[in-house]
């Protein structure tokens, strides 16, 4: 066979060969990076209204505390976690939830009737009622849930990441 | 500059250009396509090997993991099905390309003379890519898994005086169960691979050092 112009049999096939090669490497390399770094791109975030049952059971002006679960998932694997919140309620259906989770870092605070404040067990942080520092370490106040009624019920707006 | 001195200073002491045409610039006979089979299972391997890695970084072999971590890979991580997919179907077509190289090697006669051991690393080559295909079946743990994997290794079973001891060893225990499921997964991704690398080695290194055969004639 005649060699057509410049290019002979050897470098057209090398040249050939690098072509598709690199087409091989791409398509197996480019979705091996988006398959490793995907848990970390696609960080769930769990957001929804937990019930925390009929306002009225909760008495007015006295923290008291609720309690829910919540289930993760991570991968396969799911893992149910347990929350307590304060329930403060005011008069005329006002009323403000707080996490019992410590500000300073991380314990989960009681709340005390006859000392009329919230006690982290860890380093002896204080909190009032509505979730103020009063005390110790803590650097911020108790968070606090954005709620909502319906028909008497109360909901937390619970965001996760 | 990388090919008027480092290149040059690298091959001065590494024999790049040696290596590269023991390996790839050899002498062969007029063949055609049936030669590149060998070539075309060895580029699968490749492929297993890659993929198969990377499936490990999300699979975990126990009982209570295995089928939801592979539900993970095919639904939630970013392109797994398809690593997943082209490690499901590139082990299917590596058994039809291993199969049909050897069939071509025997039908050429080139297994004879000096070629024999090469024939022979190739017929352990083949066994154990099936032992790959069969420890891989199991790893979904799903129904089908389960099911062949019972019946294969009671299949063993049936081998006279030892094939009781045999499924044991098989199953790790008189049942399929997680002790199953690991012993296979460590066949799967640690024995057989090294085997077969090992054999890949030696098998290529015997089609290099003999040369390859060439169509035989119509008088041979
Ligand atoms: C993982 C599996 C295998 C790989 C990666 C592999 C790879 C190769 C390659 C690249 C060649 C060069 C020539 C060609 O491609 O036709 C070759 C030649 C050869 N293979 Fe395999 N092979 C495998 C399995 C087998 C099996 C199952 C047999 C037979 C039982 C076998 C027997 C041979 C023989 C005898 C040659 C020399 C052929 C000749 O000189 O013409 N191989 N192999
Ligand atoms: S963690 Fe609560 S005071 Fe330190």
């Amino acid at each position: 066979m005649a060699e057509p112009r410049g290019i002979s049999r050897r470098a057209f096939t090398t040249r050939a060969m690098a072509f598709v090669g690199t087409i091989i490497g791409t398509v197996v390399g480019i979705p091996i990076i988006g398959y490793l770094v995907s848990p970390a791109v696609k960080a769930s975030t769990t957001e929804t209204w937990i019930p925390l049952g009929a306002l009225s059971k909760y008495p007015v002006g006295t923290p008291t505390q609720s309690n829910f679960t919540l289930t993760q998932v991570n991968g396969w694997e799911k893992t149910v976690n347990s929350y307590s919140v304060y329930v403060l309620r005011g008069s005329n259906d006002s009323v403000e939830v707080l996490s019992n989770v410590c500000t300073h870092l991380g314990c989960r605070v009681t709340w005390h009737t006859k000392a009329d404040e919230y006690i982290c067990p860890c380093h002896d942080g204080r909190f009032s009622p509505t979730g103020k520092v009063i005390s110790g370490p803590p650097p911020h106040p108790l968070t606090t849930y954005e709620t909502k009624l319906d028909n008497g019920n109360l909901f937390i707006h619970v965001l996760e990441s | 500059m990388i090919t008027n001195k480092v290149f040059p200073w690298l091959d001065e002491r590494l024999g790049l250009k040696t290596i590269y045409k023991t390996i790839l610039d050899r002498n062969v006979p007029k063949v055609n396509w049936w030669f590149t089979l060998g070539s075309a299972t060895l580029f699968l391997f490749v492929l297993q090997v890659v993929t198969g890695i990377m499936l490990t970084v999300y699979y975990v072999p126990s009982p209570s993991t295995a089928y939801d971590s592979i539900q993970y890979i095919m639904n939630d991580v970013t392109m797994g099905w398809l690593i997943r997919g082209i490690h499901h179907w590139g082990a299917t077509l590596m058994v039809i390309t291993v199969f049909i190289h050897m069939l071509r090697v025997f039908y050429y006669g080139a297994y004879k003379y000096p070629r024999e051991l090469t024939w022979v690393t190739g017929v352990l080559l083949l066994l154990f890519t099936l032992g790959m295909g069969f420890t891989g079946y199991l790893l979904p743990w799903d129904q089908k898994a389960y099911w062949a994997t019972t019946v294969g290794t009671s299949i063993a079973g049936s081998v006279p005086l030892i094939g009781d001891f045999i499924m044991r060893v098989l199953r790790g225990g008189s049942d399929l169960s997680g002790v199953t499921l690991a012993r296979f997964f460590s066949a799967h991704i640690w024995m057989f691979p090294i085997l077969i690398m090992g054999l890949i080695g030696v098998h290529l290194y015997l089609v290099i050092r003999l040369g390859i055969s060439s169509v035989p004639a119509k008088t041979d």
